[in-house]
Protein backbone atom coordinates (compact mmCIF):
# COMPACT_ATOMS: atom_id res chain seq x y z
CA UNK A 1 0.00 0.00 0.00
CA UNK A 2 1.44 3.17 -0.56
CA UNK A 3 1.73 6.38 1.35
CA UNK A 4 -1.72 7.99 -0.50
CA UNK A 5 -3.64 4.64 -0.22
CA UNK A 6 -2.62 4.49 3.65
CA UNK A 7 -3.60 7.91 4.20
CA UNK A 8 -7.06 7.40 1.88
CA UNK A 9 -8.15 4.27 4.39
CA UNK A 10 -7.10 6.52 7.32
CA UNK A 11 -9.88 9.20 6.26
CA UNK A 12 -12.24 6.79 4.84
CA UNK A 13 -12.29 5.29 8.41
CA UNK A 14 -12.89 8.67 10.01
CA UNK A 15 -15.13 9.73 7.67
CA UNK A 16 -17.90 6.72 8.85
CA UNK A 17 -17.46 8.65 12.50
CA UNK A 18 -20.42 10.96 13.35
CA UNK A 19 -18.60 13.16 15.23
CA UNK A 20 -15.85 14.81 17.46
CA UNK A 21 -16.83 12.04 20.08
CA UNK A 22 -15.87 9.49 18.21
CA UNK A 23 -12.83 10.17 16.76
CA UNK A 24 -11.35 11.35 20.08
CA UNK A 25 -12.34 7.77 21.26
CA UNK A 26 -10.61 6.33 18.33
CA UNK A 27 -7.98 8.05 18.69
CA UNK A 28 -7.87 7.18 22.49
CA UNK A 29 -8.49 3.48 21.68
CA UNK A 30 -5.64 3.65 19.01
CA UNK A 31 -3.73 5.36 21.49
CA UNK A 32 -4.02 2.40 24.05
CA UNK A 33 -3.23 -0.10 21.54
CA UNK A 34 -0.06 1.38 20.30
CA UNK A 35 3.11 -0.16 21.93
CA UNK A 36 5.34 1.59 24.23
CA UNK A 37 8.98 2.78 23.99
CA UNK A 38 11.15 1.20 26.91
CA UNK A 39 12.03 3.54 29.53
CA UNK A 40 15.34 4.09 28.42
CA UNK A 41 14.54 4.96 24.70
CA UNK A 42 11.93 7.88 26.25
CA UNK A 43 15.19 10.07 26.41
CA UNK A 44 16.04 13.42 25.86
CA UNK A 45 17.44 11.79 22.10
CA UNK A 46 14.42 10.24 20.78
CA UNK A 47 12.47 13.31 22.56
CA UNK A 48 10.45 15.77 19.97
CA UNK A 49 10.66 19.68 21.58
CA UNK A 50 7.76 21.65 20.90
CA UNK A 51 4.83 19.37 22.04
CA UNK A 52 2.40 20.05 24.96
CA UNK A 53 2.98 16.47 26.02
CA UNK A 54 5.99 14.32 25.89
CA UNK A 55 7.10 13.07 22.67
CA UNK A 56 9.28 10.14 21.42
CA UNK A 57 10.10 9.10 18.19
CA UNK A 58 12.38 6.23 18.16
CA UNK A 59 14.05 6.03 13.97
CA UNK A 60 16.60 4.00 12.02
CA UNK A 61 17.35 2.30 8.67
CA UNK A 62 16.51 -1.30 8.09
CA UNK A 63 17.27 -2.16 4.72
CA UNK A 64 16.59 0.85 2.76
CA UNK A 65 13.11 1.68 4.72
CA UNK A 66 12.81 3.73 7.38
CA UNK A 67 11.35 1.87 10.65
CA UNK A 68 9.74 4.31 13.38
CA UNK A 69 8.60 3.68 17.04
CA UNK A 70 6.88 6.40 18.85
CA UNK A 71 5.77 7.16 22.14
CA UNK A 72 3.91 9.45 23.84
CA UNK A 73 2.67 10.57 27.74
CA UNK A 74 -1.03 11.51 26.47
CA UNK A 75 -3.14 9.20 24.62
CA UNK A 76 -4.92 11.06 22.32
CA UNK A 77 -1.23 12.08 21.22
CA UNK A 78 -0.39 8.59 20.80
CA UNK A 79 -3.44 8.07 18.75
CA UNK A 80 -1.89 10.34 16.30
CA UNK A 81 1.09 9.43 16.31
CA UNK A 82 -0.20 5.42 16.01
CA UNK A 83 -1.55 6.90 12.95
CA UNK A 84 1.09 8.59 11.66
CA UNK A 85 3.20 5.50 11.80
CA UNK A 86 0.23 3.48 10.08
CA UNK A 87 1.34 6.16 6.98
CA UNK A 88 5.02 6.37 7.42
CA UNK A 89 6.57 3.59 8.72
CA UNK A 90 8.63 0.83 7.13
CA UNK A 91 9.00 3.28 3.92
CA UNK A 92 11.62 3.84 2.06
CA UNK A 93 12.95 7.31 2.74
CA UNK A 94 12.15 8.68 -1.36
CA UNK A 95 8.53 7.90 -1.06
CA UNK A 96 8.09 9.84 2.21
CA UNK A 97 10.26 12.46 0.86
CA UNK A 98 8.01 12.55 -2.73
CA UNK A 99 4.77 12.18 -1.03
CA UNK A 100 1.95 15.00 0.02
CA UNK A 101 0.74 14.24 3.89
CA UNK A 102 -2.89 15.41 3.66
CA UNK A 103 -4.86 12.82 5.89
CA UNK A 104 -4.37 15.02 9.02
CA UNK A 105 -6.64 18.03 7.55
CA UNK A 106 -8.86 15.53 5.99
CA UNK A 107 -10.09 14.11 9.17
CA UNK A 108 -10.37 17.58 11.13
CA UNK A 109 -6.93 17.32 13.28
CA UNK A 110 -5.45 19.74 11.11
CA UNK A 111 -5.10 22.20 14.38
CA UNK A 112 -2.58 20.04 15.49
CA UNK A 113 -0.58 21.38 12.54
CA UNK A 114 -0.28 24.77 13.46
CA UNK A 115 3.40 26.06 13.67
CA UNK A 116 3.12 27.30 17.19
CA UNK A 117 5.28 26.36 20.01
CA UNK A 118 2.34 23.80 21.45
CA UNK A 119 1.58 21.94 18.35
CA UNK A 120 4.43 19.72 18.07
CA UNK A 121 3.19 17.92 15.03
CA UNK A 122 4.66 19.89 12.43
CA UNK A 123 7.77 18.95 14.77
CA UNK A 124 7.65 15.49 14.55
CA UNK A 125 6.83 15.10 10.73
CA UNK A 126 9.85 17.36 10.14
CA UNK A 127 12.06 15.58 12.30
CA UNK A 128 10.77 12.06 10.12
CA UNK A 129 11.43 14.43 6.95
CA UNK A 130 14.87 15.20 8.19
CA UNK A 131 15.65 11.49 9.02
CA UNK A 132 14.49 10.54 5.73
CA UNK A 133 16.43 12.94 3.63
CA UNK A 134 19.73 12.14 5.64
CA UNK A 135 19.29 8.60 4.70
CA UNK A 136 17.60 9.05 1.37
CA UNK A 137 20.71 8.44 -0.70
CA UNK A 138 20.42 4.55 0.67
CA UNK A 139 17.42 3.80 -1.31
CA UNK A 140 18.66 5.19 -5.18
CA UNK B 1 -25.13 45.73 42.22
CA UNK B 2 -22.68 43.17 40.25
CA UNK B 3 -24.68 41.73 37.76
CA UNK B 4 -22.28 39.09 36.11
CA UNK B 5 -25.29 38.52 33.25
CA UNK B 6 -24.92 42.46 32.20
CA UNK B 7 -21.03 42.83 32.33
CA UNK B 8 -20.48 39.59 29.59
CA UNK B 9 -22.74 41.97 27.77
CA UNK B 10 -19.78 44.23 27.74
CA UNK B 11 -17.25 41.74 26.12
CA UNK B 12 -18.66 40.59 23.01
CA UNK B 13 -16.45 37.74 22.74
CA UNK B 14 -18.42 35.89 25.25
CA UNK B 15 -21.53 35.91 22.96
CA UNK B 16 -18.88 33.56 20.30
CA UNK B 17 -19.29 29.96 19.79
CA UNK B 18 -16.34 27.10 19.65
CA UNK B 19 -16.64 23.91 18.19
CA UNK B 20 -20.68 24.71 18.04
CA UNK B 21 -21.11 25.33 21.54
CA UNK B 22 -21.28 28.46 23.79
CA UNK B 23 -17.39 29.37 24.77
CA UNK B 24 -16.83 28.84 28.36
CA UNK B 25 -13.44 30.87 28.78
CA UNK B 26 -11.53 30.04 31.51
CA UNK B 27 -7.96 30.79 30.52
CA UNK B 28 -7.82 34.08 32.53
CA UNK B 29 -4.89 33.65 33.99
CA UNK B 30 -2.77 33.87 30.30
CA UNK B 31 -4.95 36.64 29.10
CA UNK B 32 -8.09 38.03 29.35
CA UNK B 33 -10.75 39.35 26.90
CA UNK B 34 -11.42 42.89 26.38
CA UNK B 35 -15.13 44.90 26.75
CA UNK B 36 -16.26 47.08 23.93
CA UNK B 37 -15.48 49.98 25.80
CA UNK B 38 -11.42 49.29 25.37
CA UNK B 39 -11.92 48.22 21.64
CA UNK B 40 -14.22 51.23 21.42
CA UNK B 41 -11.04 53.13 23.11
CA UNK B 42 -8.53 51.58 20.74
CA UNK B 43 -10.36 52.23 17.02
CA UNK B 44 -11.61 56.13 18.57
CA UNK B 45 -7.68 56.84 19.12
CA UNK B 46 -6.41 55.40 15.53
CA UNK B 47 -9.98 57.39 13.79
CA UNK B 48 -9.86 60.43 15.81
CA UNK B 49 -6.56 61.56 17.57
CA UNK B 50 -3.50 59.50 16.23
CA UNK B 51 -0.29 60.99 16.96
CA UNK B 52 3.24 60.66 18.52
CA UNK B 53 3.29 61.54 21.66
CA UNK B 54 5.63 64.50 23.73
CA UNK B 55 7.51 65.66 20.35
CA UNK B 56 4.76 67.37 18.56
CA UNK B 57 3.73 71.22 19.08
CA UNK B 58 0.29 70.42 16.88
CA UNK B 59 -3.49 69.66 18.39
CA UNK B 60 -3.23 65.56 17.57
CA UNK B 61 0.20 65.28 19.46
CA UNK B 62 -0.90 67.33 22.16
CA UNK B 63 -3.77 64.98 22.42
CA UNK B 64 -2.44 62.06 22.60
CA UNK B 65 0.04 63.42 25.05
CA UNK B 66 -2.58 64.19 27.36
CA UNK B 67 -4.55 60.64 27.26
CA UNK B 68 -1.36 58.72 27.42
CA UNK B 69 -0.27 60.75 30.75
CA UNK B 70 -4.03 60.66 32.04
CA UNK B 71 -3.83 56.98 31.28
CA UNK B 72 -0.43 56.65 33.67
CA UNK B 73 -2.84 58.81 36.29
CA UNK B 74 -5.44 55.73 36.26
CA UNK B 75 -2.75 53.49 37.06
CA UNK B 76 -1.72 55.50 39.80
CA UNK B 77 -5.42 55.59 40.80
CA UNK B 78 -5.46 51.84 40.56
CA UNK B 79 -2.80 50.53 42.45
CA UNK B 80 -3.32 53.76 44.93
CA UNK B 81 0.73 55.45 43.99
CA UNK B 82 1.06 58.58 45.49
CA UNK B 83 2.04 60.31 42.29
CA UNK B 84 1.81 60.18 38.61
CA UNK B 85 5.75 59.87 38.18
CA UNK B 86 5.93 56.67 40.00
CA UNK B 87 4.56 54.94 37.51
CA UNK B 88 6.49 53.49 34.46
CA UNK B 89 4.87 52.22 31.23
CA UNK B 90 6.28 48.95 30.19
CA UNK B 91 5.46 46.22 27.54
CA UNK B 92 4.21 43.78 29.99
CA UNK B 93 4.92 42.29 33.75
CA UNK B 94 7.42 40.33 32.22
CA UNK B 95 9.11 44.15 30.83
CA UNK B 96 8.34 45.55 33.94
CA UNK B 97 10.87 42.96 36.36
CA UNK B 98 13.45 42.80 33.64
CA UNK B 99 13.88 46.79 33.85
CA UNK B 100 14.19 46.64 37.73
CA UNK B 101 16.53 43.08 37.34
CA UNK B 102 18.49 45.07 35.20
CA UNK B 103 18.64 48.47 36.45
CA UNK B 104 18.71 48.25 39.84
CA UNK B 105 21.21 44.88 39.50
CA UNK B 106 23.44 47.36 37.60
CA UNK B 107 23.80 49.78 40.52
CA UNK B 108 23.33 47.78 43.51
CA UNK B 109 23.70 43.82 43.33
CA UNK B 110 27.81 42.61 43.68
CA UNK B 111 29.25 39.64 44.10
CA UNK B 112 28.33 37.78 47.33
CA UNK B 113 24.81 39.36 47.47
CA UNK B 114 21.42 37.47 47.35
CA UNK B 115 18.59 38.03 45.74
CA UNK B 116 15.18 35.84 47.18
CA UNK B 117 12.24 34.87 44.89
CA UNK B 118 9.95 32.13 45.99
CA UNK B 119 9.42 28.60 44.98
CA UNK B 120 5.82 29.70 43.06
CA UNK B 121 7.06 32.27 41.18
CA UNK B 122 5.87 32.83 37.23
CA UNK B 123 9.43 32.06 35.13
CA UNK B 124 9.31 36.06 34.40
CA UNK B 125 10.00 36.32 38.51
CA UNK B 126 12.88 33.86 37.96
CA UNK B 127 14.99 33.97 34.85
CA UNK B 128 15.26 37.72 35.51
CA UNK B 129 16.89 37.33 38.82
CA UNK B 130 18.70 33.70 37.63
CA UNK B 131 20.24 36.58 34.68
CA UNK B 132 20.70 39.10 37.35
CA UNK B 133 22.57 37.24 39.25
CA UNK B 134 25.04 35.78 36.97
CA UNK B 135 26.03 39.31 35.53
CA UNK B 136 27.30 40.18 39.01
CA UNK B 137 28.14 36.65 40.59
CA UNK B 138 25.08 37.14 43.16
CA UNK B 139 23.15 34.21 44.32
CA UNK B 140 19.49 33.17 44.18
CA UNK B 141 17.75 31.54 46.77
CA UNK B 142 13.77 30.37 47.10
CA UNK B 143 11.33 30.64 49.74
CA UNK B 144 9.56 27.03 49.77
CA UNK B 145 5.48 26.93 49.94
CA UNK B 146 4.03 23.67 51.66
CA UNK B 147 1.67 21.52 49.66
CA UNK B 148 -1.66 23.68 50.60
CA UNK B 149 0.01 26.60 48.50
CA UNK B 150 1.32 28.81 51.40
CA UNK B 151 4.91 29.99 51.56
CA UNK B 152 6.70 28.74 54.19
CA UNK B 153 6.98 33.09 56.23
CA UNK B 154 9.21 31.23 58.68
CA UNK B 155 11.89 30.82 55.89
CA UNK B 156 11.98 34.24 55.08
CA UNK B 157 13.15 35.34 58.43
CA UNK B 158 15.70 32.95 58.69
CA UNK B 159 17.54 33.70 55.00
CA UNK B 160 17.08 37.41 55.07
CA UNK B 161 20.31 38.40 55.97
CA UNK B 162 22.71 41.44 55.18
CA UNK B 163 23.31 40.08 51.98
CA UNK B 164 20.09 40.32 50.89
CA UNK B 165 19.76 43.02 47.69
CA UNK B 166 16.37 42.31 46.66
CA UNK B 167 12.81 40.12 47.62
CA UNK B 168 10.68 39.47 44.88
CA UNK B 169 7.56 37.76 44.98
CA UNK B 170 4.21 37.41 43.03
CA UNK B 171 1.02 38.70 44.73
CA UNK B 172 -0.73 35.90 43.84
CA UNK B 173 0.50 32.35 42.10
CA UNK B 174 -0.37 32.20 38.43
CA UNK B 175 -1.00 28.21 39.23
CA UNK B 176 -2.20 27.35 42.49
CA UNK B 177 -4.38 31.20 43.24
CA UNK B 178 -2.33 31.35 46.72
CA UNK B 179 -2.83 35.39 47.80
CA UNK B 180 0.68 35.78 49.40
CA UNK B 181 0.98 37.67 52.41
CA UNK B 182 3.13 40.56 50.51
CA UNK B 183 2.57 43.18 53.36
CA UNK B 184 4.01 41.29 56.17
CA UNK B 185 6.67 40.05 54.24
CA UNK B 186 7.72 43.53 52.72
CA UNK B 187 7.55 44.31 56.52
CA UNK B 188 10.25 41.79 57.28
CA UNK B 189 12.08 42.53 54.70
CA UNK B 190 11.89 46.19 55.05
CA UNK B 191 13.48 45.77 58.62
CA UNK B 192 16.73 44.32 56.81
CA UNK B 193 16.74 47.76 54.68
CA UNK B 194 15.38 45.11 51.56
CA UNK B 195 13.57 46.30 49.03
CA UNK B 196 10.51 44.42 47.90
CA UNK B 197 9.16 43.42 44.51
CA UNK B 198 5.68 42.43 44.09
CA UNK B 199 4.72 40.57 40.66
CA UNK B 200 1.32 41.62 40.84
CA UNK B 201 0.18 40.00 37.29
CA UNK B 202 -2.69 37.59 39.05
CA UNK B 203 -3.40 40.14 41.27
CA UNK B 204 -4.30 43.33 39.54
CA UNK B 205 -7.54 41.81 37.89
CA UNK B 206 -9.33 40.68 40.62
CA UNK B 207 -8.66 41.88 44.59
CA UNK B 208 -7.80 45.81 44.87
CA UNK B 209 -4.16 46.12 44.77
CA UNK B 210 -2.81 49.49 47.11
CA UNK B 211 1.01 49.83 46.60
CA UNK B 212 1.12 52.58 49.60
CA UNK B 213 -0.39 49.79 51.84
CA UNK B 214 2.07 46.93 51.01
CA UNK B 215 4.40 49.69 51.15
CA UNK B 216 6.73 47.72 48.03
CA UNK B 217 9.35 49.17 46.27
CA UNK B 218 8.12 48.06 43.36
CA UNK B 219 5.05 46.44 41.39
CA UNK B 220 4.73 44.86 38.32
CA UNK B 221 1.07 44.34 36.20
CA UNK B 222 0.16 43.30 32.73
CA UNK B 223 -2.63 45.37 30.37
CA UNK B 224 -3.62 42.17 28.97
CA UNK B 225 -4.70 40.23 31.91
CA UNK B 226 -7.10 43.41 33.27
CA UNK B 227 -9.00 43.70 30.13
CA UNK B 228 -6.47 46.05 28.32
CA UNK B 229 -4.66 45.34 25.32
CA UNK B 230 -1.33 43.37 24.73
CA UNK B 231 2.04 44.69 24.69
CA UNK B 232 1.46 47.42 27.42
CA UNK B 233 1.96 46.79 31.40
CA UNK B 234 3.33 48.91 34.44
CA UNK B 235 5.70 49.15 36.71
CA UNK B 236 5.21 51.35 39.96
CA UNK B 237 8.07 52.18 41.79
CA UNK B 238 9.27 54.55 44.91
CA UNK B 239 10.29 57.60 43.50
CA UNK B 240 13.64 57.23 46.04
CA UNK B 241 14.41 54.20 43.81
CA UNK B 242 13.69 55.47 40.46
CA UNK B 243 15.80 58.53 41.05
CA UNK B 244 18.62 56.47 41.82
CA UNK B 245 17.86 53.24 39.31
CA UNK B 246 20.25 53.98 35.94
CA UNK B 247 17.73 54.11 32.74
CA UNK B 248 17.13 50.54 31.20
CA UNK B 249 17.42 51.33 27.83
CA UNK B 250 18.59 54.38 25.95
CA UNK B 251 16.87 55.83 23.44
CA UNK B 252 15.00 58.90 22.74
CA UNK B 253 12.20 60.56 25.04
CA UNK B 254 14.31 59.42 28.29
CA UNK B 255 17.18 62.50 27.96
CA UNK B 256 17.13 65.70 29.10
CA UNK B 257 20.47 66.86 26.79
CA UNK B 258 21.99 64.99 24.39
CA UNK B 259 25.74 66.08 23.77
CA UNK B 260 28.42 64.12 21.71
CA UNK B 261 30.30 64.30 25.54
CA UNK B 262 27.39 63.05 27.31
CA UNK B 263 23.64 62.83 28.03
CA UNK B 264 21.55 64.22 31.13
CA UNK B 265 18.75 61.62 31.58
CA UNK B 266 14.57 62.99 31.80
CA UNK B 267 13.60 62.51 35.26
CA UNK B 268 11.27 59.66 36.06
CA UNK B 269 9.35 58.21 34.51
CA UNK B 270 10.42 59.20 31.39
CA UNK B 271 13.88 58.17 32.10
CA UNK B 272 12.88 54.65 31.72
CA UNK B 273 10.49 54.87 28.66
CA UNK B 274 13.00 55.17 25.82
CA UNK B 275 11.23 55.43 22.13
CA UNK B 276 8.12 55.85 21.05
CA UNK B 277 5.43 53.99 23.87
CA UNK B 278 2.90 52.03 23.60
CA UNK B 279 0.80 54.99 23.93
CA UNK B 280 -2.67 53.47 22.08
CA UNK B 281 -1.73 50.71 24.52
CA UNK B 282 -1.64 52.82 27.73
CA UNK B 283 -4.85 54.41 26.43
CA UNK B 284 -6.78 50.57 26.38
CA UNK B 285 -5.28 50.24 29.71
CA UNK B 286 -6.96 53.50 31.02
CA UNK B 287 -9.99 52.75 29.62
CA UNK B 288 -9.89 48.89 31.18
CA UNK B 289 -9.35 50.05 34.59
CA UNK B 290 -11.47 52.54 34.16
CA UNK B 291 -14.39 50.01 33.07
CA UNK B 292 -12.99 47.99 36.18
CA UNK B 293 -13.12 50.37 38.73
CA UNK B 294 -16.85 51.18 37.62
CA UNK B 295 -17.82 47.84 38.37
CA UNK B 296 -15.52 48.19 41.74
CA UNK B 297 -12.79 45.53 42.68
CA UNK B 298 -14.40 45.23 46.25
CA UNK B 299 -18.00 44.12 44.04
CA UNK B 300 -15.39 42.16 41.66
CA UNK B 301 -13.57 40.23 44.56
CA UNK B 302 -17.14 39.53 46.10
CA UNK B 303 -18.50 37.53 42.85
CA UNK B 304 -15.29 36.01 42.08
CA UNK B 305 -15.12 34.53 46.13
CA UNK B 306 -18.70 33.01 45.42
CA UNK B 307 -17.38 31.47 42.23
CA UNK B 308 -14.31 30.16 43.81
CA UNK B 309 -16.81 28.85 46.41
CA UNK B 310 -18.82 26.80 44.03
CA UNK B 311 -15.59 25.88 42.10
CA UNK B 312 -13.94 24.14 45.13
CA UNK B 313 -16.88 22.53 45.89
CA UNK B 314 -17.32 21.12 42.11
CA UNK B 315 -13.47 19.87 42.12
CA UNK B 316 -14.02 18.49 45.49
CA UNK B 317 -16.98 16.37 44.56
CA UNK B 318 -15.34 14.83 41.85
CA UNK B 319 -13.74 11.35 41.86
CA UNK B 320 -9.82 11.06 41.10
CA UNK B 321 -9.24 14.82 40.84
CA UNK B 322 -6.13 16.43 42.32
CA UNK B 323 -6.35 19.73 43.22
CA UNK B 324 -3.15 21.49 43.77
CA UNK B 325 -3.11 24.41 46.30
CA UNK B 326 -5.88 25.34 48.40
CA UNK B 327 -4.42 28.17 50.17
CA UNK B 328 -5.86 29.84 52.88
CA UNK B 329 -6.85 33.18 50.53
CA UNK B 330 -7.08 32.63 47.18
CA UNK B 331 -7.75 33.96 43.40
CA UNK B 332 -9.75 32.05 41.04
CA UNK B 333 -7.24 29.91 39.43
CA UNK B 334 -7.38 26.04 39.64
CA UNK B 335 -5.03 23.57 39.12
CA UNK B 336 -6.03 20.01 38.73
CA UNK B 337 -5.18 16.68 37.48
CA UNK B 338 -7.64 13.88 36.72
CA UNK B 339 -5.92 10.28 38.18
CA UNK B 340 -4.48 8.44 34.83
CA UNK B 341 -5.29 10.95 32.42
CA UNK B 342 -2.52 13.33 30.87
CA UNK B 343 -3.07 16.91 31.58
CA UNK B 344 -3.16 17.23 27.40
CA UNK B 345 -5.81 15.21 27.01
CA UNK B 346 -8.23 16.78 29.40
CA UNK B 347 -7.47 19.98 28.07
CA UNK B 348 -8.28 18.71 24.25
CA UNK B 349 -11.40 17.13 25.08
CA UNK B 350 -12.54 20.07 26.97
CA UNK B 351 -11.59 22.16 24.33
CA UNK B 352 -14.10 20.42 21.62
CA UNK B 353 -16.42 21.19 24.02
CA UNK B 354 -16.34 24.68 24.18
CA UNK B 355 -14.07 24.95 27.12
CA UNK B 356 -11.04 27.07 27.24
CA UNK B 357 -8.65 25.62 29.92
CA UNK B 358 -4.83 25.76 29.93
CA UNK B 359 -2.54 23.02 29.90
CA UNK B 360 1.45 22.00 31.16
CA UNK B 361 3.66 24.19 33.21
CA UNK B 362 2.53 27.72 33.33
CA UNK B 363 5.48 28.75 33.21
CA UNK B 364 5.81 27.70 36.68
CA UNK B 365 8.28 24.72 36.20
CA UNK B 366 9.37 25.13 40.48
CA UNK B 367 5.52 24.71 40.90
CA UNK B 368 5.63 21.36 38.77
CA UNK B 369 8.18 19.65 40.50
CA UNK B 370 7.01 20.94 44.14
CA UNK B 371 3.95 18.09 43.07
CA UNK B 372 5.84 15.98 41.09
CA UNK B 373 3.78 16.54 38.16
CA UNK B 374 4.91 16.94 34.12
CA UNK B 375 1.56 19.86 34.19
CA UNK B 376 -1.40 20.68 35.26
CA UNK B 377 -5.08 21.67 33.58
CA UNK B 378 -6.04 24.78 35.00
CA UNK B 379 -9.07 26.65 35.13
CA UNK B 380 -8.68 30.44 35.45
CA UNK B 381 -11.93 32.78 36.08
CA UNK B 382 -12.59 36.39 35.61
CA UNK B 383 -15.13 38.71 36.80
CA UNK B 384 -17.26 37.68 33.63
CA UNK B 385 -17.43 33.67 34.52
CA UNK B 386 -21.02 32.42 35.99
CA UNK B 387 -21.82 29.46 38.08
CA UNK B 388 -23.32 28.14 35.31
CA UNK B 389 -19.89 27.91 33.20
CA UNK B 390 -18.03 25.76 36.64
CA UNK B 391 -21.09 23.47 36.05
CA UNK B 392 -20.37 22.95 32.01
CA UNK B 393 -16.55 22.33 32.92
CA UNK B 394 -17.83 19.79 35.39
CA UNK B 395 -19.63 17.96 32.63
CA UNK B 396 -16.64 18.31 30.35
CA UNK B 397 -14.88 16.33 32.91
CA UNK B 398 -17.64 13.78 33.06
CA UNK B 399 -17.28 13.07 29.75
CA UNK B 400 -13.55 13.26 29.70
CA UNK B 401 -13.69 10.55 32.41
CA UNK B 402 -16.27 8.58 29.86
CA UNK B 403 -14.25 9.00 26.75
CA UNK B 404 -10.71 7.62 29.01
CA UNK B 405 -12.91 5.24 30.91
Amino acid sequence: MTIVAAQNEIVAEFEGMADWFDVYEALVKMGRELGSLEEDERNDENSIPGCQSNVWLKMRMENGIIKLEADSDALITKGILSLLLRVLDGRPPGEILNTQLFFLYDIGLSTNLSPSRSDGLNNIIGTVMDFARNNGTQTS
Amino acid sequence: MFDVYKVREDFPILCTDVHGRPLVYFDNAATSQKPQCVIDAVIDHYAQHNSNIHRGVHQLSERCSAAYEAARSKVRGFINAPRDEDVIFTSGTTDSINLVAQSFSSAYLRKGDEVIVTEMEHHSNIVPWQMACERSGASLRTIPFDDQGDLELHLLKEMISDDTRMLAVSHVSNVLGSVNPVKEMVSVAHGHGVPVLVDAAQSAPHIPVDVKDIDCDFLAFSGHKVHAETGIGALYGKSEWLQEMPPYQGGGGMVANVKVGGTTYAEPPLKFEAGTPNYIGAISLGAALDYMTGLGMNEIAAHEERLTEHMLESLGRFEGLTLYGDATLRCPVFSFNLEGLHHYDVGRILDKMGIAVRTGTHCAEPVMDHYGVTGTVRASLALYNTIEEIDVLLEGLERVRSIFA
